[in-house]
């Protein structure tokens, strides 16, 4: 059967042209990442800001097309999909952003970004069921309905806009949710709430979640495998243990050993970390994305590219330091996916 | 050691149609010189509001109602709209979040810390100008050619690190940092605080750290203080306030950070706080407080010290 949405060999550049001098941004290249529609899976996609997740989600979501490349919903091309497809690939795929404030129209009630999902897809049978529904999800995102239902979205904060988001989408109970940095604006407390309802609606509807964030943390809380990106391309893939125990990437490792952790025994290391340059990602394939700020360029990481190397069965690094390793081809990314662990998580 | 900011029993509320909501309820705290202080609070504790209040920037229906903070000797509540312009940037000065978002977007970063200096008074001459910027952007790790540079044209830690550079330009005393890194992901945000940490340094300032991310806390600050519903719960050193934390809040929200040394579930504090504008009677934590007695449903704790530098307001610790 098809998988639920497949991303091949996505590619997304911005700018250039034939009639302007701007360069050519390429965010994303050669992206390639399967869901399946079951069993359910939670994919975690680590990366800074300008790493391109965020274009990973408009792009597979059908929001902006490919510059080349390809994304199948049931095995369609987001592009050709017919109207009943396309309503019930909105159905199925839902969507939860970063920017909580540019999302909501100005003009409607907050109770309207609830109220419109649950009447167009008759998710109650009457007011006072919808009415329930919403109030649901609103507890279940730590928002009181009668401080939030009735105002306008000027009149919440941004922590409490974006847990709106949230409600919204685990209303529609959709087969895969895209949640680009949920909880960014969210404190501790609350993170832990908001996780943990998007967890049991893995654990107990069997919905899939794609988790774009920056946050290795809440990263390695919620999910099974991870995906690193760095400027446009796959760092480094896997079990998220092995990830975060023992990152093989350099740019993994700067990422891991960055962490504030709320524990004084452990404190930042105070190692000299060579800050980004301001410009974005070299276009081409012509060397390492890293080279510039890592501690173990060699000289063939300047001349190019480096492939994916699977260093274990759940784990593949885009690295030349891992060069006796086998090759694997980004259209099988999703190979080096943990299956569902069948251990239960200590509570 | 005198204290260079001494905030006593602070109150804002918003005055709002339903009635008036107390953001900040009697808080007090001192700053000391070369020190770093740390305010937690989940979204709505009051901790931001305390920040505008510092700087008398609160806006209608919010006011400042009552209590004193005196800086550096001088009483800031009672000064004149224009002295106390004076004051902002060049004594007291604000890192807000989302900095980065407001910088002026059509003026070159040079242009935009110049406006500081004329702002206060302070006549340079067009190259005492550069080379005061220069040595600025140098300072926050930034080249001095940022200066010609327009702020899209920036990274999000560049633009923070021009919101440091404006900040202490005039070397203030006591710098407010509100959320500095939120929108900044960890490598950047270590650098970002790195940078901040140095300059403090260099102008022997005092930093308040507003923010909700514990592990940020645990590594930058030397004092932690906890707001709950407008109210100051707890504060002590960070090393007291994590390897001993008193208050059932902190101890609470302590256990609920995630870790990336087991995978367990996470541990949501059940609950909501309460509603600031029908405050209710009591200790604003009682709901949710796995200690709660009945004296804590009709009296209020006082904030108290019970250990050598550690302050808390509970029941649980009056004798």
């Amino acid at each position: 059967m098809a998988a639920l949405l497949e991303a091949r060999r996505v590619t997304k550049a911005f700018g250039g042209g034939v009639f302007t001098k701007s360069k050519v941004n390429v965010a994303l290249e050669d992206f390639s990442m399967t869901i399946q529609d079951s069993p359910p899976s939670i994919t975690a996609i680590v990366g800074e800001s300008g790493s391109g997740k965020t274009t990973l989600a408009r792009t597979i979501l059908g929001m902006t097309p490919p510059t080349s490349g390809e994304v199948l919903y049931r095995g369609t091309d987001l592009r050709r999909l017919d109207g009943d497809q396309r309503r019930q690939f909105l159905r199925d795929v839902q969507v939860i952003f970063q920017d909580p404030y540019e999302v909501y129209n100005p003009f409607y009630k907050v109770d309207h970004v609830l109220e419109v999902p649950v009447a167009n897809f008759n998710l109650a049978p009457s007011k006072e069921k919808a009415r329930a529904l919403i109030e649901e999800a609103l507890q279940a995102v730590g928002l009181r309905p009668d401080e939030t239902l009735g105002r306008y979205p000027h009149q919440l904060s941004g922590g409490q806009r974006q847990r709106l988001m949230v409600a919204r989408a685990m209303i529609m109970r959709p087969r895969l949710i895209i949640a680009d940095e949920p909880v960014s604006m969210v404190d501790a407390s609350l993170r832990a709430t908001i996780l943990d309802s998007l967890r049991d609606l893995n654990e107990k509807l069997g919905v899939s979640i794609i988790y774009i964030t920056h946050d290795l943390t809440t990263a390695y809380q919620l999910s099974e495998n991870i995906i690193v990106l760095y400027r446009g391309s796959i760092a480094e893939v896997g079990d998220v243990e092995r990830v975060v125990n023992a990152p093989e990437h350099p740019y993994t490792r700067l990422l891991i050993s960055s962490i504030p952790l709320p524990d004084l025994g452990r404190p930042w290391e105070k190692e000299r970390v060579i800050p980004e340059h301001a410009g974005g990602r070299m276009t081409g394939r012509l060397s390492c994305q890293f080279v510039d700020r890592c501690p173990s360029a060699m000289e063939v990481c300047r001349e190019k590219a480096p492939p994916l190397f699977q260093t274990e069965d759940h784990r593949a690094a885009a690295c030349f330091l891992y060069r006796d390793r086998p090759e694997l081809g980004l259209g099988d990314v999703h190979q080096v996916f943990a299956a569902k662990s069948s251990v239960p998580i200590e509570a | 050691m005198s204290a260079v900011l001494q905030v006593r029993d602070l109150e804002v509320a918003y005055h709002t149609s339903a009635g008036p909501v107390r953001a900040v309820n009697g808080v007090s705290f001192e700053l000391e010189p070369g020190e770093r202080l740390g305010l937690v609070g989940e979204s709505g504790s009051g901790k931001s509001t305390i920040a505008l209040a510092l700087l008398r920037m609160i806006r209608p229906p919010g006011k400042i109602e009552g209590g004193e903070v005196v800086l550096d000797g001088t009483s800031l509540l009672p000064l004149s709209d224009e002295e106390m312009r004076r004051m902002r940037l060049a004594s007291i000065a604000m890192i807000a979040q989302g900095a980065m978002n407001s910088l002026n977007p059509v003026a070159r970063v040079r242009a935009q810390i110049a406006d500081c200096f004329r702002d206060h008074d302070v006549q340079l001459s067009n190259r005492e100008l550069d080379e005061r910027i220069s040595s600025l952007l140098e300072r926050v790790g930034l080249q001095p050619s940022v200066a010609n540079m327009y702020p899209h044209e920036l990274s999000g830690g560049m633009k923070q690190r021009v919101c440091i550079a404006i900040a202490i330009c005039l070397s203030p005393k006591v710098i407010i940092a509100d959320e500095p890194t939120s929108a900044l992901d960890v490598v950047v945000q270590r650098q970002v605080m790195d940078t901040l940490q140095v300059v403090q340094t260099d102008i022997g300032a005092s930093i308040i750290l507003i923010g909700h991310d514990m592990g940020l806390m645990a590594q930058v600050v030397n004092r932690l203080g906890v707001m709950y519903a407008g109210d100051l719960v707890e504060i002590a050193a960070v090393s007291d306030m994590f390897g001993d934390p008193l208050h059932p809040y902190t101890q609470l929200l302590i256990g609920s950070l995630p870790s990336l040394s087991s995978k367990r579930l996470m541990r949501a504090i059940p609950g909501l706080p309460p509603s600031l504008l029908n405050r209710p009677a009591g200790c604003p934590f009682r709901a949710r407080c796995p200690h709660v007695m009945s004296r804590c449903e009709s009296e209020n704790p006082a904030l108290r010290q019970v250990r050598p530098n550690h302050q808390v307001a509970c029941h649980l610790y009056d004798s």
